[in-house]
């Protein structure tokens, strides 16, 4: 039993839950800027949370068990996929479970539970948005999955602490095959994470939502354990993003100096992509519902094209 | 003598381009395109006598296979041009062309012959296959000569259909350049021809089968073998008449030329693979089907030129069929049929293009009582539309049955859809023509000066052959036999 | 065929021939006729780049030719000639739609992996770079096929057509090290004439059904008319 390795890990997870907002209101403050609105705080994201877990929940008559535990289990879900997912380190003791497809796994569970509950209460509003965010999710799987099977192909597994660490040690520079799969693994966490142009995170019409429509019924602690939990799925993709594809100051063994410069690099990589998603977020304006297939069908081809070109080129 | 041949249409483009609408445009082109056939012959008696011709750094080659080709493209472009003269004098007349597009015509005209001619004679796969495709751009704009909606999607059509097609013949070249490469010792000389012939054995049968399966694709496209042959009837149809005969009678050829060419390469190469009769399996194949899918397109016709440019498309398919059964005897057909084929073909076609000035319609409904208001027309016709569907005496007949010979050989259960193609097609021809030649003339239907020189000419030379095959003739088709398959039939 | 262990030159010539590749499936259904010729551009200069690598490393001074031609002829020449049409028919806002987005995307991607199984027999014989780029090149021309069906507008036909040239040229590059020249310039000037007689054709069409639309032009067929 390792015990410094596990206190590490679960550093690790706290340090995860505990940036979540973070990250989130960073996003929102670039945009603000960008926008030319005065921006609210950096910490605001963490004072929406402490107000929403002060109030009491109410919830509908008929509302059956799974509304009250699903917003648990979706929380519960959602973090222990950011405990195998890397943050600052690859060598931890839980790196033998850190699979890409348990990953994939977790967040499908979150996101089942996620459309039962917007389906629970029997609003049309909550019905539309389950059925949009399963249409969405259904195109957006294949691409994600195709992007873990290239990056596991390069490194002959599906192990995401083994991943990183092949591609660490390679030149990457001139692999068509990740170029791909990080294009259509961007356009991925656009769509599973709901930001524009797939679905608007601020909209207030109902009619334009897809996360928003499934916890229209939430209030309280629910609602914040919910938003927690998007918000952390959010930085578990941007985190995963960057480090497959630039993992280049990740930390190795359990030396606290080389952690806090690792954690300081992968904070200052997070910073850039908050911009560089906030910036996409401003240009770029939502796109039909009609649309995102094809917009996800882009993703997908360009993750086969990947595959492909690992296979076909590079085998 | 053979610079000569190749330079004499290039210089008669030139001068045409410039000068072709003036009165004595038609009469250049008559005369430049004798020219024409006035050297070809020469060099022909050149190839008989000593054998075939390799020019300096092996560019051009010349054997028995392809010089009677060049001789048969320049006596059939210059009876073309004989009957173009007055033809297109009078469509001038009729105001369907300005006077200033005749300098597009006749430059055009001579330039398809020329990248016919380079075609035919080149030894470089790599110049085939840019001469086809130069082929098709000189030929595109005069399908859509007359400028009407029809005609332009018809050279659209004509335009990406054989473009694509030939962009697949250009990767099979690429494929055979690679695996000839892969071949120590062939260095720079890898698409030569003769040097490919030699080396036939070292090639890689996988790419070289996978090249072949490129190469049909394209040069099948050009010859019209279903289902590739859509642009075919479009173009033929919509195309002046004089333009319709030399695509009907010439290209058609000269494509399936290369791909008994490339036939030749690998089928050396795949003697001992996996597959060896791959290239007789695909033409036999898509040569049947083109037979079969003609024959029975024939009956639902409307329009007179694509009654004729589908029975070119299932002569094309019979001629295919030919060349993938092997032998002998069924080449030697092949090599009669491609004549007789070309002659009759054009020699119809002018006649059609009599027809319709005649009743100022394309359409068969609406032409009627040839016969009665010139019976050379209307003889012309009858007599051309038996000799094409295997009339005996005319040649077609003759290498008809040397096929049929041949079929019955080897593959006897294959001569059944043959015979019952041949009817069905003969059945079709006939059922459309005979109301256009016999039917009553409707009012006011005059005759129109015609020149019937090109027609006679033609349809005699078929008779000759079908009659009695000359002895140089039947020598030289021997000899093209020996080369293509490797054994005689006299 | 590990990637890492080729040289960097080879390495350089995959990556973009499967950049290539990916531009020919954005061109496929992209609907913008301007973006289609920007893409068809792009994909030219990567061909035209790699053929001045190879021409660098094997010592082979007709490819800069060959490549200096690539670029002339179909970086700049046939998109300005394309460009120039767009604006003279002042078609910048034309949406070409696919019809089936989705689903052509995935036939192109099927079309990919059936190339690829095809070809794999000479990818193993030739124990080289030279077979795995085969079935990449392949398949660039077999979606420009693609394109020609599903396209309607002339232009976006065109630049169909221009990529199968691209895919060939391509696959003439980096298999064989390039054709002889007399073939190069010969298929050059053939794809020159063909532009230009394509340039003369989109003003006959556009005289006659007024626009450029191609499905419009269909009423050649074998139907009762």
């Amino acid at each position: 039993m390792n015990l410094s390795g596990w206190l590490i890990v679960c550093l690790q997870t706290v340090l995860f839950v505990a940036m979540a907002p973070l990250f989130s209101g960073w996003i929102k403050w670039c945009k603000s800027i960008l926008q030319n609105r005065r921006p609210a705080p950096l910490y605001q994201p963490y004072l929406d949370l402490r107000r929403l877990f002060s109030k009491r929940v109410v919830w509908a008559e008929h509302a059956s068990i799974l509304f009250r535990i699903a917003p648990y289990l979706i929380l519960g879900a959602t973090i222990l996929a950011a405990s195998i997912t890397p943050f600052f380190s690859t060598d931890l003791p839980s790196a033998r479970v850190m699979d890409a497809i348990a990953l994939a796994g977790l967040f499908a569970f979150a996101r089942f539970f996620l459309a039962l509950a917007g389906m629970d209460i029997g609003t049309a509003f909550g019905g539309m948005g389950s059925s949009r965010e399963m249409t969405v999710s259904a195109f957006a799987e294949p691409a994600m999955l195709m992007m873990l099977f290239t990056v596991s192909m390069v490194a002959s597994s599906t192990n995401l602490s083994v991943v990183i660490h092949t591609i660490e040690t390679q030149m990457v520079m001139t692999r068509p095959s990740l170029w791909f799969a990080a294009m259509g693994f961007l356009m991925v966490i656009v769509s599973e994470c709901g930001r524009i142009p797939v679905d608007n995170p601020n909209t207030h019409l109902e009619l334009t939502m897809i996360h928003e429509a499934m916890i229209l019924e939430y209030s309280g602690r629910f609602l914040a354990q919910i938003e927690l939990a998007s918000q952390l799925k959010l930085l578990i993709y941007a985190v995963l993003a960057i480090n497959i594809f630039n993992p280049w100051g990740l930390a190795h063994g359990y030396g606290l100096d080389r952690i806090s410069i690792a954690f300081l690099i992968i904070s200052g990589k997070l910073m850039v992509f908050g911009a560089l998603l906030a910036i996409l977020e401003t240009v770029l304006a939502k796109m039909r519902l009609f649309n995102v297939p094809i917009f996800l069908m882009l993703a997908f081809t360009l993750s086969l094209g990947g595959m492909l070109s690992f296979i076909i080129l590079e085998a | 003598m053979l610079y000569a041949t190749l330079t004499i249409p290039v210089v008669a483009a030139i001068i045409l381009s410039v000068l072709g609408h003036k009165s004595y445009g038609g009469s250049l082109n008559v005369i430049l395109s004798f020219a024409s056939l006035g050297t070809a012959v020469v060099m022909a008696i050149e190839v008989l006598k000593y054998g075939a011709i390799t020019s300096p750094h092996d560019l051009f080659y010349i054997d028995a296979f392809n010089v009677y080709l060049i001789v048969l493209t320049t006596f059939v472009g210059f009876t073309t041009s004989l009957f173009s003269k007055p033809y297109m004098a009078h469509e001038q007349e009729l105001g369907k062309l300005p006077k200033g597009r005749l300098r597009l015509y006749h430059g055009s005209f001579q330039g398809f012959m020329f990248t016919m001619l380079l075609a035919l004679s080149t030894n470089n796969l790599g110049v085939l296959w840019v001469s086809m495709e130069g082929a098709t751009l000189s030929s595109v704009l005069l399908v859509s000569l007359y400028r009407t909606k029809g005609s332009i999607e018809a050279a659209w059509k004509y335009f990406i259909l054989c473009g694509v097609g030939i962009a697949q013949a250009l990767f099979g070249t690429i494929l055979l350049y690679f695996s000839a490469r892969s071949v120590t010792g062939m260095g720079e000389d890898a698409l030569l021809w003769t040097h490919l012939l030699e080396h036939t054995s070292e090639l890689n049968p996988v790419a070289v089968s996978l090249a072949f399966a490129f190469l049909m694709v394209g040069y099948g496209t050009k010859a019209g073998l279903v289902p590739l042959h859509n642009w075919l009837p479009d173009a033929h149809s919509e195309g002046p008449t004089p333009m319709s005969a030399v695509l009907s009678g010439l290209l058609l050829n000269v494509a399936l030329y290369a791909l008994v060419r490339v036939k030749m390469i690998t089928d050396g190469a795949l003697v001992e693979s996996f597959q060896p009769h791959l290239t007789s399996y695909l033409m036999m194949g898509f040569g049947l089907l083109s037979f079969m899918v003609a024959g029975l397109f024939l009956h639902r016709q409307k329009d007179i030129k694509r009654l004729f440019s589908y029975s070119s498309i299932e002569h094309m398919g019979l001629m295919t069929f030919a060349f993938g059964l092997g032998g002998p005897l069924a080449t030697f057909g092949a090599l009669l049929h491609m004549t007789v084929h070309s002659l009759t073909k054009s020699a119809i076609f002018v006649t059609v293009g009599h027809a319709s000035q005649i009743a100022g319609t394309q359409r068969l409904a609406n032409i009627r009582g040839l016969i009665e208001t010139q019976p050379a027309v209307g003889w012309g016709l009858i007599i051309g539309t038996a000799a094409i569907a295997g009339f005996p005496p005319f040649g077609v007949f003759t290498s008809e049955f040397l096929l049929l010979s041949a079929t019955i050989k080897t593959y006897p259960w294959l001569t059944v859809p043959l015979l019952t193609g041949l009817v069905i097609a003969f059945a079709g021809l006939f059922r459309s023509i005979q109301p256009v030649v016999f039917g009553t003339a409707p009012e006011g239907q005059k005759p129109i000066h015609i020149n019937t020189w090109p027609v006679i000419l033609h349809f005699g030379l078929v008779l000759w052959l079908g009659l009695s095959i000359p002895d140089f003739l039947a020598r030289w088709f021997d000899q093209a036999t020996l080369l293509i398959t490797g054994s005689q039939l006299l | 065929m590990f990637f890492a262990h080729l040289p960097v030159h080879e390495q350089i010539t995959l990556a973009f021939a499967a950049m290539a590749l990916m531009l020919s499936f954005g061109m496929l259904i992209h609907p913008r006729v301007v973006t289609v010729v920007k893409m068809f551009a792009l994909q030219g200069l990567f061909v035209s780049i790699v053929t001045a690598l190879a021409a660098t490393i094997d010592n082979a001074p007709h490819l800069y030719f060959s490549a200096l031609l690539t670029l002339i002829l179909k970086v700049i020449l046939i998109p300005y000639m394309l460009f120039r049409m767009i604006k003279k028919f002042d078609m910048y806002f034309v949406q070409d739609d696919v019809l089936h987005p989705v689903l052509t995307i995935l036939g192109a991607g099927a079309l990919v992996i059936f190339c690829y199984d095809r070809t794999l027999p000479i990818a193993v014989s030739a124990a080289s770079l030279t077979g795995h780029l085969i079935a990449i090149c392949m398949s660039i021309v077999l979606i420009g096929m693609i394109m020609l069906i599903s396209r309607k507008t002339a232009i976006s036909q065109v630049a169909g057509f221009m990529t199968i040239e691209n895919g060939l040229f391509f696959a003439a590059v980096s298999i064989t090290d390039g054709m002889p020249m007399i073939v190069e310039f010969g298929v050059a000037f053939d794809v020159l004439v063909a532009s230009v007689i394509f340039g003369v054709f989109f003003l006959h069409i556009k005289e006659s059904i007024e626009s450029l639309n191609i499905g419009s032009m269909a009423d050649l067929s074998e139907k009762d008319s």
